[in-house]
């Protein structure tokens, strides 16, 4: 069953002006309940445009966006309840920390749900542990936390939500290996824990192609391709001409492919790489 | 939404008056303002309007947009107009109810007082359609740089201007971003009622402040790495220069002027 549904999604900044420019150009996409979805596109490729659309924080300029099979435009009331059952982490969210406490900060879109007190902390302590916060970091100031740490306590905000569909606009941005290592970590947790759709946007192949189930391509407003790792990478030179970088495994063996030894073009993973090297080192002793 | 605020009123162009000076644009501003002040009649006034009409015609800046700046100072209008109608009690008495009354005299100076206000906002708001807020401050830095012996900051607090003046947009933007990020988290700034909408701005103004105090850092130190070390021996890529068009200006306000002080003294 699909979650998030769009049918010819067309949005037009700046309509009537003189910088009107059109992000979104006709997107028709379905993504199902519970999948893992790699958003990837070059800056200014309308992925950013595109997730906003999903909890209505845009509108679309024609076409329809519909969760959970309804179009939440039709009625105004709608439009919170879709901000519940699709929580959306912003680019660099720990610059929406305002609490006094991490815990209170979490809370607050719990609270703003109308729960109650004890399912409020059960959310809470359950978002903190799936990012890794302790209990004495949730009695702290947001503000006396570390970079990495506020970046967490941030996504464990809107992770209390429980929403069905996780959406995050480049989590790892602006993080150090260990910090970006630990974020993917943790959504990956978070997925096969809850079973939830979890979207993440990202100009990383790399960091997409470990996890992701499907991977969408965004190149100038259109979808570009949308499936399965496997086939979007079996595309890996289209991509690099619209400017995406393709994982340097898939680097080296589409170099190793034009030096004539064929290990096939859906190669994405170090693992399956060597696997494929040792069958032709194989074949080629024997 | 936010974005659509426009940053003062500057409108970019190349008319005669965009091209002045901007320190003479500012004198001869504050020239056209004493001017107003120092009419004694309606035909003074009167000449006062030609002035605004004209410089508004060379501008090329659309006359809607005249009738726009005049928007915010309505109840000002009215408020004089009304209380000059209403209390001055010397002259024919034309109409009268209890204690209220009319005269002949307490009319026009409720019209001389209208009239001189909508003049003041008209010229001195083509100061800052034709004038970019840029612009401006350097005029006001240099103009005032000879307080700089009696230590006055002058530099400093145009630096000051500047910086405020190149941050709204950013922050404007900043706004946008916090503001749709707690409206994923359900805070009610679109829908729900007054008093909703009043408790989400607390979620949008502590971030916001928290933004401001970063960058104000960053910028303090991303300039003091360039060695900036206030107005001392600092020179500028935007040389202000006066040319043969400011000193025409000048004649022409200083003639309008001159026209002012004759009618006053010609018409009693």
């Amino acid at each position: 069953m699909s979650i998030i549904k769009t049918e010819g999604l067309t949005y037009v900044y700046g309509e009537k002006t003189p910088f009107r420019k059109v992000a979104l150009d006709n997107v028709s996409i379905e993504i199902n309940e519970g999948e893992m979805i790699g958003l990837i596109g070059h800056t200014g490729s309308g992925k950013s445009t595109l997730i906003q659309h999903f909890n209505g924080l845009l509108k679309p300029t024609s076409g329809k966006v519909l969760v959970d099979g309804e179009d939440f435009f039709a009625d105004k009331k709608k439009l919170r309840e879709v901000r519940f059952k699709v929580g959306l982490v912003f680019q660099y969210p720990e610059y929406q920390l305002f609490e006094e406490t991490v815990e209170k900060d979490i809370a607050y879109g719990p609270k703003n749900m109308g729960l109650d007190e004890d399912e409020i902390k059960r959310r809470v302590n359950e978002a903190a542990e799936l990012v890794g916060l302790t209990k004495e970091q949730l009695l702290k100031s947001p503000f006396e936390l570390s970079g990495g740490q506020k970046r967490r306590a941030a996504i464990a905000g809107v992770m209390a939500m429980e929403p069905k569909a996780l959406i995050l606009d480049e989590p790892a941005s602006g993080l150090d290996p260990q910090g970006r290592d630990r974020i993917f970590d943790m959504l990956k947790k978070y997925h096969t824990e809850k079973r939830n759709t979890v979207i993440v946007v990202s100009h990383s192949m790399e960091d997409i192609a470990k996890f992701a189930d499907r991977i969408l391509v965004m190149n100038e407003g259109k979808v570009f391709c949308f499936d399965e790792p496997p086939k979007v990478f079996g595309r890996s030179r289209e991509i690099e001409q619209i400017g995406l970088a393709v994982p340097q495994v898939t680097r080296v063996i589409n170099k190793l492919c034009e030096m004539g030894y064929d290990l096939g073009d859906d190669v994405y993973t170090v693992g399956y790489a060597e696997k494929q090297i040792l069958k032709k080192l194989n074949k080629v002793q024997i | 939404m936010l974005k659509d605020i426009t940053l003062g009123q500057y409108l970019p162009g190349t008319s005669p008056v965009h091209k002045l000076d901007p320190r003479v644009k500012l004198v001869l501003t504050v020239e056209f303002i004493v001017m107003l002040f120092c009419a004694k009649n309606m035909w003074a006034i009167g000449v006062g309007a030609l002035f605004c009409i004209i410089s508004f015609a060379l501008s090329g800046v659309p006359a809607s947009l005249m009738v726009k700046s005049l928007k915010p100072i309505v109840p000002l209008v009215l408020i004089t107009s009304v209380l000059n109608l209403f209390f001055v009690r010397t002259g024919d008495v034309l109409w009268k109810w209890k204690v209220l009354q009319i005269t002949t005299e307490g009319r026009d100076t409720a019209l001389f007082m209208i009239a001189r206000i909508v003049l003041l906002i008209i010229g001195s708001s083509l100061l800052t359609y034709t004038t970019s807020p840029i612009d401006l401050t350097d005029a006001i830095e240099n103009l005032l740089s000879p307080l700089k012996k009696l230590k006055v900051p002058v530099h400093e607090l145009a630096m000051m201007m500047t910086i405020a003046l190149r941050f709204i947009p950013t922050l404007i933007e900043e706004t946008d971003k916090i503001m749709n990020a707690q409206k994923a988290r359900g805070s009610e700034l679109d829908t729900g009622s007054f008093a909703d909408k009043v408790r989400g701005m607390v979620p949008i103004f502590i971030p916001l402040f928290v933004s401001s105090f970063r960058r104000a850092e960053e910028l303090a130190t991303a300039m003091e790495c360039r060695c900036y070390h206030g107005g001392e021996g600092r020179t500028r890529m935007k040389q202000l220069h006066t040319t043969y068009r400011d000193l025409i200006a000048a004649i022409y306000t200083t003639l309008f002027f001159g026209g002012i002080i004759a009618l006053n003294v010609l018409i009693k």
